[in-house]
């Protein structure tokens, strides 16, 4: 059984795919990250779960930290830049993403945008940007603002952002992108595939969104990882091992690209979807999964600005 | 709405009854211990908080934010059950007792709304005005669809009353409105608050409508919270809870037992409108344009546009509609079965202990689906790891979340068949199996087939609950439309929709006509 939190667009074809070549069928439970995270928290020992694949590396960790997770094939691990994986062998980095603006095209240009995130929480922005403090993509931004900048400027920050949402507070990352491109909002803060899947879903008259990336380095230009990791008390851990490194392989990675996931895959010398700009010709601050943890700060500092 | 057209017979149940009968021990035993079943995910509940510790209750619950969810939990039912209160009273007098043309139609067509699940009414004004303000949408969307849970009581009881004391009113000279405010307003209370009562339950446990207008209230917040703090879900339904018995109390404190029948079988002579039809007609007819043709319409408009999205389907149109019709006769029968003992000992003696049991199980009704979900799920964590995430769970959890409609249903229909029937029976040296089957189960049938519909109608277009609940690969008509509604894919949520109302309109039919042959009957 795959607990899966990765959006359905990019696991059904994977899965798909790892059936076709090996024979294993993989049962499967989608729910988003911090649910199933939960859920195996709670389920304990007796969890059906074998192998769960998540959006953002944080609830992992958590896991990896309570000992729920076993050893990654070191083979698997090797196939991912070591960067992208857990330091301890814990799980190992499947995909990436990129933070991004995504704009209505109708009410700003290129150059009216915001350069840094922080800038979004001034006064200027006021009625017109769209934030989802639920949405677990938003956590790293979070973190890594703090990280840079400390906890009461990050604070500050989020008040910020809250008093410029107002009623604009949404549950997730596809609600910011599709109220954007109707004119909602005018802009908020998303990772790149949102906007790849919207321009995918419209046709070209209807498409009034466009995507920026922040200032190259900057706290909110983040590359985050998605992982996957095999449960401690998984009852089928051959096959659970089997189904990671059938992720980070060739075959894999290649579907994470063809498919309409739009996310980045990891293995060197795959080339992402067209759609996508190649990471190398992006500049993502050097943000890491390690230092994003848990997650659990991002989540008092939400708390904090009762957000969450 | 979960959808609860027949809310309001559970208010028309509630009233207490002078009527006395037997003890009986067994069926007493039997009846405590599925109200002491029902009352589990409560305890559950408050085990849940207890273990996650004081200090992360207090941590969630007092804080500024909390401040803010209160304001809109408790604003909500202060503004829309007014509303609906006047709409319902208004339109239920107005086709009872005057001479509107088309009355039988209207009947059917003003409870119409109660059949149309929330979160559906929601999304289409979402989808109309995404920019309209919160509060005004959540106003607009629930008044819409809660307003027959008044409707139907009010008429219910218009029907019953007796003409005669308006008549005697009016020939002391009062006026048709003074007449109206002060006979017929004050014999109409019972219903009025019983109705306003489900509705302000409804109000306090909605989930799926509020999500979609960004109406933030405890009951969304605790499924927020349920995704990224599971420990703190728990602490945040206790104000829900409290909300919960206080109407229940309150409500019991101020309705008084109804004013007992009618001096003779004396026919009502309708109230002529003359120029006033036409107005009123088109006061109708707004209403249930924007409550009906709206949303359908809107579901149209979107199916007719693209559909495609990059989320793959987790289950088709039909494989949807199965697992739903699947889940929910199984939770509707095992509500019917469970409520039978229940409805048996509360509808032939009212007070002392059956009338506890009877009442402790409205305070499911306080609780949103997921919470009570949620309480499922720790239960069987713990005592029942067999039924975990199977299809067992979501219809236990359908039985649990609309036993109170399946009571009031079998309650009525048990209280108008004779008891003395059973009696002749037994004294005619038939064993008591026999007599059950042959006699009482034949004369309560039509109770059974209502409560069945109900809950089938209320199950079908369960969101939260389902949610929570549903094994994995099985998703429902409701859990597939929220997710491509989610996901903004409007066009491929679209077919789900029609389908939902599809199926909760037949249900929807049937219990109006039974609702309208119980008003006669009595």
């Amino acid at each position: 059984m795959l607990y899966n939190a990765q959006h359905e667009q990019t696991t059904t074809a994977l899965v798909t795919a790892f059936t076709k070549q090996t024979g294993i069928v993989v049962k499967v439970d989608n729910d988003d990250e911090d649910v199933l995270t939960a859920k195996i928290e709670q389920e304990g020992a007796r969890s059906p779960a074998d192998v769960i694949f998540t959006e953002n590396s944080n609830w992992l960790q958590q896991l990896a930290d309570k000992g729920l997770l076993a050893r990654v094939d070191s083979g698997t691990l090797a196939a991912i830049p070591s960067a992208d994986n857990s330091t301890d062998g814990d799980w190992v980095g499947v995909s990436a993403r990129v933070s991004a603006l995504v704009y209505n095209t109708k009410d700003l240009t290129t150059a009216e945008l915001p350069k840094s995130v922080l800038d979004l929480a001034e006064p200027k922005w006021k009625g017109k940007i769209e934030i989802a403090p639920s949405e677990t993509d938003f956590w790293p931004v979070v973190s890594s603002v703090e990280d840079r900048y400390g906890h009461a400027r990050a604070l500050a920050w989020l008040e910020g952002l809250k008093s410029n949402a107002g009623a604009n507070v949404v549950p997730d990352n596809e609600t910011i992108t599709a109220d954007v491109n109707r004119g909602v909002a005018q802009l908020g803060v998303i990772n790149q595939y949102y906007f790849e899947r919207l321009k995918a879903e419209t046709s070209g008259s209807s498409l009034r969104a466009g995507l920026a990336f922040f200032a190259p380095g900057d706290a909110g230009y983040l590359k985050t990882i998605s992982g996957a990791a095999v449960l401690k008390s998984s009852a089928h851990s051959s096959a659970a091992q089997k189904l990671l490194a059938f992720l980070v392989s060739n075959t894999g990675q290649h579907t994470i690209a063809a498919g309409e996931s739009f996310e980045y895959p990891l293995r060197a010398g795959v080339a992402p979807n067209r759609a996508d700009t190649p990471l190398a010709q992006l500049s993502p601050s050097t943000f890491t999964p390690s230092e994003f943890g848990t997650g659990a700060e991002a989540k008092k500092l939400l708390q904090e600005a009762q957000l969450l | 709405m979960s959808g609860l057209a027949g809310q309001g017979l559970t208010a028309l149940a509630t009233f207490p009854s002078a009527r006395r009968g037997r003890r009986r021990p067994v069926l007493t035993l039997f009846a405590a211990v599925i109200g002491i079943i029902l009352l589990l995910p409560l305890v559950a509940v408050l085990v849940d908080v207890q273990q996650s510790g004081w200090s992360e209750v207090a941590s969630v619950l007092f804080r500024a934010r909390s401040a803010q969810l209160l304001i809109n939990t408790l604003a909500l039912p202060l503004i829309v059950t007014p509303l609906a209160a006047v709409i319902g009273t208004a339109a239920a007098w107005y086709t009872e007792c005057t001479r509107l043309p088309g009355r039988r139609i209207w009947t059917v067509l003003l409870v119409l709304p109660v059949a149309m699940p929330d979160f559906i009414v929601g999304y289409a004004w979402h989808t109309i005005d995404p920019t309209a303000s919160p509060l005004g949408a959540a106003v607009l969307v629930m008044t819409l669809s809660s307003y027959p849970l008044v409707y139907l009581p009010v008429a219910a009881a218009l029907r019953r009353s007796d003409p005669a004391l308006e008549e005697a009113s009016r020939s002391l000279g009062l006026s048709s409105t003074r007449t109206f405010f002060r006979v017929v307003l004050p014999a109409l209370r019972p219903a009025i608050l019983g109705g306003c009562l489900i509705i302000a339950l409804v109000l306090v446990s909605e989930y799926g409508a509020f999500e979609i207008v960004r109406f933030q209230t405890f009951t969304t917040e605790v499924f927020t919270e349920f995704q990224v703090n599971p420990g703190a879900a728990g602490a945040l339904s206790l104000p829900l809870i409290l909300i919960g018995v206080l109407l229940v109390t309150g409500e019991s404190l101020v309705s008084v037992p109804r004013a007992s029948g009618r001096t003779g079988m004396h026919r009502r002579t309708l109230v002529e409108l003359h120029r006033g039809a036409i107005g009123l007609t088109a006061a109708f007819t707004a209403l249930v344009a924007l409550a009906v043709v709206v949303p359908v319409a809107t579901l149209v408009f979107w199916l007719q546009s693209s559909q495609h999205t990059t989320l793959p389907a987790q289950s088709t149109v039909l494989q949807a509609t199965l697992t739903t019709c699947e889940y929910c006769a199984g939770g509707a029968i095992l509500a019917v079965v469970l409520a039978l003992p229940i409805a048996f000992l509360s509808a032939r003696r009212s007070r002392g202990l059956p009338a506890v049991i009877e009442r402790s199980t409205y305070l499911t009704l306080a609780l949103p689906g997921v919470v009570i979900a949620l309480s499922l799920i720790f239960i069987s964590l713990r005592i029942a790891f067999g039924i975990y995430e199977t299809s067992w769970l979501v219809m236990i959890g359908y039985a649990v979340l609309t036993f109170p409609l399946a009571l009031s249903c079998m309650k009525s229909s048990i209280r108008q068949a004779p008891e003395q029937l059973t009696a002749i029976g037994r004294s005619l040296g038939r064993s008591a199996p026999y007599v059950f089957l042959r006699v009482t189960l034949p004369l309560i049938a039509p109770g059974i087939v209502a409560g069945f519909c109900l809950v089938f109608l209320t199950a079908s277009t369960e969101l939260t609950a389902t949610l929570v609940l549903q094994p994995p690969d099985a998703m429902t008509l409701t859990t597939q439309f929220w997710a491509f509604q989610s996901e903004s894919a409007f066009g491929a949520a679209a077919p789900y929709g029609l389908v939902i109302i599809l199926l909760s309109t037949v249900p929807g039919a049937l219990l109006a006509l039974w609702f309208d042959r119980a008003g006669q009957r009595q």
